[in-house]
């Protein structure tokens, strides 16, 4: 039955995490209540991507958005918009530095400026429910290419919208297809690498109708999905989908009735970022540790048990139902030259708009930092953008013009990678950045190949010696010696990247470097063994009447002074952790 | 008893070799840590040598071969989380607790982990504890973190 109005209440990680499952719980009690439920409905969707203003809702049809949502607003929300029909101005977004809100989603830059083709159903659907999918046209482009086309003709479309993989590299995926399916070997294998829980949250049919329509090109009979065990929640709605997919015939041994055979089945991380890279994602599959494979010979030939496998990440898989119903020459008008269609970015760290937005490559990152991400909180400047996840190079703000594509952000040293966006600004610490990059790689390198084993670590301890002032010229040198070299000799993804931080910041960030070793001085005050502390006499006495939280705070009861008196550190005692300046309520605690 | 479990387990996985890390996921949850004696048992029983059933426990993060505290928190230290101030927070954690991340509560009720990029950037400082999610965590919420499950740890025993 067609409902009226729907609500769709997002269920997203970040929402759930600001309490929206409680906002929609009180507003269904509250529709039950005015028994409204016969003409309103409320859908709970997956993540909407405008996930700094969240818990957010949007009402259906006519598509205004609420902001920040609490319990406390349901009634008010109830009674003024959907029962009276005026929609409740002071739930709406508010853009910075206006006063007028945008009521309609449409209007608000952060979702206007985008382009949805892989989230094409974000905030649309109960993920859980594939009735919804197939009220958005799902599956109608695994039906087509079933019954409409060769397995030939989905390549040539796959290959005329010029589809790179989304994960990392940037492979050409009909290239990837082609190989498989003309390679030796039954039964063929395709397998989804799923680091990113987000599309699986959201929308999980499209990635199973994607790998079905690639089965189908590849004649492959099985896939996997592989996910991180820190996702329980993209877990549960893949194996949920999965089910009804087979119930529905979209998935088994008769597919929609034309005798195609293929299904699919999940296979769980258990912690370890290496996993996701591709030979390593192979390993896991096959229930082993996750080492990378030394290629060749590729997975195209030798994948899964020896044999012949496809390995695209969800977000690829995600865009082919897309190119198959709406063609490749509408999907080529997206994207820049050689880097077609959109990418999924997540913005986070300083940016006043976090969440997770798509947009057509080749966009500049100006457009992400201060189009979609709407700036730095406080307008405080620009420092630099890491892209790509912890392996990604930092990309100074001199460079923001700087097209995001496969290729140019490869001539900046950088990588699309995860599509993460760290934004930085002046407090972050370019050398303590690489430093605490250097060590996620460190921790995480799987130890088979040398360079990355032994070149992660000795950068770590350089770049631990220069944040804890005991650096010098030469170690620049070392370095800049050792990053070379892991970058051009490792073995996999993750060690030919793992330098990407320390070389960029190395190129665009000289000057903090050589501060740190020449004065042993941080500029940002991020390296806190580098800093001296000291508290304004006079801030102290007047402003916070030696108030004493400092006093109390100190793990090193390095704080002297009485009530109402301006209080001191004990430079002999102190041990640097900052406390006193987090704590003091009046910036009275100065930092040199 | 505690055989008893791990055999239930591997009667789900139908005793399979491939299916061997997620038997050892679930004995994890099970028992919190992976003792030596289950993991001899669990390679007899799938038929597995039991250098590659230590391998796996030794590879990956989510195995222990020492028992890990009831509320295990993993303080994320990506990049997003750092930049946030993460750093700060796991030092107040190690401070509160009286233990050096990596480690585990003399009671065994806390453990303290630093984890890598947990995936849940936007909601930066994360922290984990079991399976709950704490988002944008301040180094004043540290404390009423602890609180909660000290009291419900309390509550159990009773």
């Amino acid at each position: 039955m067609p409902y009226r109005i729907q609500l769709m209440v997002c269920g997203g990680t970040d929402c759930v995490a600001n309490r929206s499952l409680e906002f929609r719980d009180a507003l269904q009690k509250e529709l039950e209540k005015r028994s409204l439920t016969e003409e309103i409905q409320v859908v709970t969707t997956g993540c909407n991507g405008f996930c700094g203003v969240g818990p957010v809702m949007v009402v259906e049809p006519e598509g205004v958005f609420y902001q920040r949502l609490t319990p406390k607003d349901v009634p008010v929300l109830v009674e003024e918009h959907l029962v009276k029909g005026k929609p409740v101005k002071k739930l709406m977004y508010v853009p910075a530095g206006t006063k007028e809100p945008i009521p309609l989603m449409k209007d608000i830059p952060f979702f206007s400026r985008q382009t949805l083709i892989a989230l094409r159903n974000r905030g649309a659907i109960d993920p859980e429910k594939i009735d919804d999918y197939l009220a958005r046209d799902g599956y109608t482009a695994l039906k087509k290419a079933l019954t409409q086309m060769t397995a030939e003709e989905i390549l040539a479309e796959v290959k005329r919208a010029g589809l790179r993989g989304r994960g990392g590299a940037g492979f050409p995926a009909a290239a990837k297809w082609e190989a498989v399916r003309a390679a030796q070997g039954e039964p063929k294998y395709l397998v989804c690498n799923g680091m990113d829980r987000s599309l699986l949250e959201t929308d999980p049919h499209s990635v199973i109708e994607g790998m079905a329509i690639g089965a189908r090109a590849m004649g492959a009979s099985l896939g996997f999905i592989y996910i991180r065990n820190e996702y329980p929640l993209a877990a549960k709605r893949i194996h949920t989908a999965i089910e009804q997919a087979r119930q529905l015939g979209f998935l088994g041994s008769n597919i929609l009735g034309t005798g195609f055979a293929f299904d699919l089945s999940v296979s769980q991380g258990a912690g370890a970022f290496i996993a996701g890279e591709a030979t390593a994602v192979v390993q896991v599959v096959e229930g082993k540790v996750a080492e990378p494979r030394v290629r060749p010979p590729h997975l195209t030939e030798n994948g899964l048990w020896g044999k012949p496998t496809c390995l695209s990440n969800i977000e690829t898989w995600a865009n082919v139902p897309p190119i198959i119903s709406r063609g490749a020459s509408w999907f080529t008008q997206f994207g820049s030259e050689k880097s077609k269609g959109t990418k999924i970015f997540s913005l986070v760290g300083k940016i006043k708009h976090t969440g997770q937005v798509e947009l057509p490559l080749g966009v500049s990152l100006r457009e992400i930092v201060y189009g979609v991400g709407g700036g730095i909180p406080d307008d405080k400047p620009l420092k630099a953008v890491q892209i790509g996840g912890t392996t990604g190079g930092l990309i100074p703000s001199q460079l923001i013009d700087t097209p995001v594509d496969y290729e140019s952000l490869a001539q900046v040293g950088s990588i699309l990678g995860s599509g993460t966006v760290v934004v930085m600004d002046e407090d972050a610490c370019m050398v303590d950045v690489a430093r605490s990059c250097i060590a996620f790689a460190q921790d995480e390198s799987c130890g088979k190949c040398t360079p990355c084993r032994e070149g992660t670590k000795l950068m770590l301890d350089i770049l631990t010696r220069i944040t804890e002032g005991h650096g010098t010229v030469e170690d620049l040198e070392s370095l800049e010696t050792i990053a070379t070299i892991v970058h051009e000799t490792s073995a996999c993804g993750l060690g030919t990247t793992a330098a990407n931080p320390v070389l960029t910041t190395l190129r665009h960030f000289r000057e903090e470097y050589l501060r740190h070793v020449e004065a042993h001085k941080c500029p940002a005050h991020a390296c806190r063994q580098l800093n001296t502390y000291f508290i304004d006499p006079e801030i102290c006495a007047q402003r916070g009447h030696g108030c004493g939280v400092c006093r109390r705070e100190c793990p090193e009861k390095a704080i002297i002074g009485e009530k109402n008196q301006p209080h001191r550190i004990d430079g002999s005692l102190c041990s640097k952790c900052g406390t006193c300046l987090d704590v003091c309520h009046f910036h009275a605690v100065k930092v040199e | 008893m505690q055989m008893e479990t791990i055999d239930k387990i591997i009667q789900q996985h139908q005793a399979q070799g491939s299916e061997l890390v997620a038997i050892l996921q679930d004995v994890q949850n099970e028992l919190s840590y992976l003792p030596q004696d289950a993991l001899r048992h669990i390679s007899r029983a799938v038929g597995v040598p039991l250098s590659r059933a230590y391998s796996l426990a030794t590879f990956y993060r989510a195995f222990s071969l020492k028992p890990k505290g009831r509320h295990p928190i993993g303080v994320c230290l990506g990049n997003a989380c750092q930049v946030k101030g993460a750093g700060k927070v796991l030092e107040r954690f190690e401070r509160q607790l009286g233990i050096k991340c990596g480690c585990t509560t003399e009671d065994l009720n806390f453990g303290l982990e630093a984890t890598r990029c947990v995936g849940y950037c936007g909601l930066a400082p994360v922290v984990t504890v079991g399976r709950d999610l704490h988002s944008k965590v301040s180094i004043n919420k540290v404390g009423p973190i602890l609180k909660q499950y000290g009291k419900e740890a309390v509550a159990a025993k009773e």
